[in-house]
């Protein structure tokens, strides 16, 4: 009698979680992956929800971008989102679990390189004015402005800038030195932006990179610095025109989600993803994020309605794309 | 004359002496500075930082604070799935750590036999105590969440911080054990009790302030933990809640929140700190000031318990 009454209610226990298990699956959007796609995500999630009055859950997470294909590809969740395209070792895990899935670009992400308010000598950067600076052959050598350029005084440089896990560590090291993940080490690196935001605006010498909406929250402790692609090229500001007409380059890039084929057979993801590309040019504007052509959500949603899957990049993340062009290629998965 | 010399000497041995302990008073007040001091550093580090917190999140903290979910702008957000995530947690933590650590305490200081094996697991125990938290995230994802099909829910997480903190039970347990007087235990032997008689009537009665003391270091120690919980799957945008046993249609299962989705409180904050406008800041102050407030009344309430059963220790 004394054991029955012990393993009655783990019965009951396990019993019931097959049940619940079910019981969330046909009401949830299930979404994770990149910190950096989480804000659009987070307020198309908020806005979804309360046009639906509830009655579909949306749960969003934040596990990186290659968390989150990860788990797209295990079939844990619906939606990944994902601040670069899919790798080719991602792809291989997908497909070995005959996981099908659809590229949408959302919004573009600019990574804003700021200097110090102080800073007079600085008026722009060119593309290899940074990466001699952030160059791996840069650790420890470069330390003082006139390193870079003759012009600039003789004070110490401060860089700050991104973890190393981070998916904005790894454009941006593509995109200035030529090879993801290729960066000097010395400089102040931390997860955080607000803390890069603090970096920066304490240090007079100071120079640090991150995404355009923790700049544009901050202006009046930061300065961006308008980046020209080679010299003698002109010098553009990151801005919501300059990214979305495609001049400020190379710093900027689309984020995306990707969509399970087989999720989308449910007709709550179905809804979210459509309701996602109807309303993202607004929502990312409010993040302050830049939004894609109003064409290239219609395109999306085309792609949506035709089920066009795989991916746009074969596995490999690019520099310097315009939205059209990729819009406009050939899939493979 | 010889009068006189000895005299002198007891005049100059009361010098000696006086001077002796004027030095060893000075050395008493010198180590009660110290002693101030070091406290001081911990309190007034904690009572600056908490002071900053309440005063940045003060005007947050209203009832819309406690009742919205999670929202892009900062004067809609509110922490209502945190704070109901991270009650429930804690109660699976409780409900898994707190029988199974004082049950491994009471076995290992009263039934156990003296051997290899028992000074193996004894070791094993204090260094489990040490292992960084971010481990048991790892163990409980391949454990909870993907072998035993619990995913990323409430149960996963609780169970997890449960791992986390049964050394601390423990350990906890068998100081609080040990400290009762060997004579106690010969006493109810000697009137013929069993063991376990022994330990029901007198180890656990006796030691329970103690017990008490280890299990709410150990549950202050997973209100705060976001490491392991990341690792499981915890969410961060989250706006509803798990369901209500028997509520809804169809009327959810006792036990279904369990396996509900859900977030915590220190996710919610860290969330909030990260982002780039000013006024999240201020919801996460305002989250850290609940958070340090639901620890400090977790405490209060061991204090008060632990005051009521010293009452009834008579030995």
């Amino acid at each position: 009698m004394r054991k029955l009454k012990l393993v009655v209610p783990a019965v009951l226990a396990l019993s019931s979680a097959f049940t619940a298990s079910v019981a969330f699956a046909d009401t949830l959007v299930k979404i994770d992956g990149s910190s950096t796609v989480y804000p659009i995500t987070e307020a198309v999630a908020e806005e979804f929800q309360l046009a639906k009055k509830n009655a579909i859950k949306v749960t969003v997470g934040i596990s990186g971008t290659g968390g989150g294909f990860k788990k797209l590809c295990r079939g844990e969740v619906d939606i990944a989102n994902a601040s670069r395209p899919i790798l080719a070792k991602e792809m291989e895990a997908c497909k070995a679990a005959g996981i099908k899935y659809i590229e949408l670009p959302v919004a573009y992400d600019a990574m804003t390189v700021v200097i110090n308010l102080k800073n007079k000598f600085i008026k722009q950067l060119t593309v290899a004015e940074l990466k001699k600076m952030w160059e791996p052959a840069a650790q420890g050598t470069v330390t003082k402005w006139n390193q870079v350029n003759p012009a600039w005084p003789d004070q110490p440089i401060k860089l700050f800038g991104p973890g190393a896990d981070s998916g904005t560590f790894d454009y941006f090291t593509e995109a200035i030195v030529g090879k993801a993940k290729s960066s000097r080490g010395d400089f102040t690196a931390s997860e955080d932006d607000n803390v890069l935001v603090q970096g920066v605006s304490r240090d007079v010498g100071a120079l640090g990179y991150f995404g355009m909406a923790y700049y544009i929250e901050n202006k009046d402790k930061l300065k961006a610095v308008p980046i020209a692609m080679a010299e003698g090229k002109p010098a553009v500001l990151p801005s919501f025109e300059t990214v979305e007409n495609g001049t400020y380059q190379p710093l900027s890039r689309p984020i995306f989600i990707y969509v399970s084929a087989k999720a989308l057979e449910k007709p709550e993801v179905k809804g979210f993803v459509e309701f996602y590309l109807k309303n993202a040019a607004k929502l990312v504007k409010e993040v302050k994020y830049v939004p894609l052509p109003a064409k290239a959500y219609t395109i999306a949603q085309q792609h949506l309605t035709n089920k066009k899957l795989g991916t746009v990049f074969g596995g490999e993340s690019e520099v310097g794309l315009k939205i059209e062009d990729l819009l406009k290629r050939e899939a493979k998965d | 004359m010889n009068e006189l010399k000895s005299g002198v000497s007891e005049s100059m041995e009361l010098g000696t002496l006086r001077r002796i302990i004027v030095r060893a008073k000075r050395w008493d007040l010198f180590f009660v500075v110290l002693g101030i001091l070091s406290l001081m550093i911990g309190v007034l580090t904690f009572a600056v930082l908490f002071a900053d917190m309440a005063s940045k999140g003060l005007p947050r903290l209203n009832w819309e604070f406690f009742t919205s979910f999670p929202s892009r702008r900062a004067a809609n957000a509110g922490i209502l799935s945190a704070w109901v995530g991270t009650i429930l947690v804690m109660l699976v933590t409780a409900v898994a750590a707190i029988p199974l650590g004082v049950a491994a305490g009471v076995y290992l200081e009263e039934y156990a036999p003296k051997n290899w094996i028992t000074d193996v697991i004894e070791i094993n125990v204090s260094n489990l105590a040490g292992v960084p938290s971010i481990v048991y995230g790892l163990l409980a994802l391949g454990l909870f969440v993907y072998q035993f099909g619990f995913g990323q829910s409430i149960l996963s997480a609780g169970l997890t911080l449960a791992l986390l903190i049964l050394p601390v039970v423990i350990v906890a347990t068998r100081e609080a054990i040990r400290s009762i007087p060997q004579s106690v235990r010969e006493g109810s032997y000697a009137c013929g009790a069993t063991t376990w008689q022994t330990v029901r009537d007198h180890i656990l009665p006796y030691s329970s302030p103690g017990i008490l003391t280890g299990i709410i270091i150990g549950m202050a120690r997973a209100i705060g933990e976001t490491a392991p919980i990341i690792t499981i799957g915890a969410l961060t945008f989250i706006a509803f809640l798990p369901p209500q046993p028997y509520v809804g249609d169809p009327p959810a299962g006792l036990f279904d929140w369990l396996f509900a989705p859900f977030t915590v409180m220190p996710i919610q904050m860290f969330n909030w700190t990260s982002r780039p406008e000013a006024a999240f800041a201020e919801n996460a102050a305002a989250a850290g000031f609940v958070l340090v407030f639901m620890t400090l009344l977790m405490n209060g309430l061991a204090i008060y318990l632990r005051y009521r059963l010293r009452k009834n220790i008579k030995w």
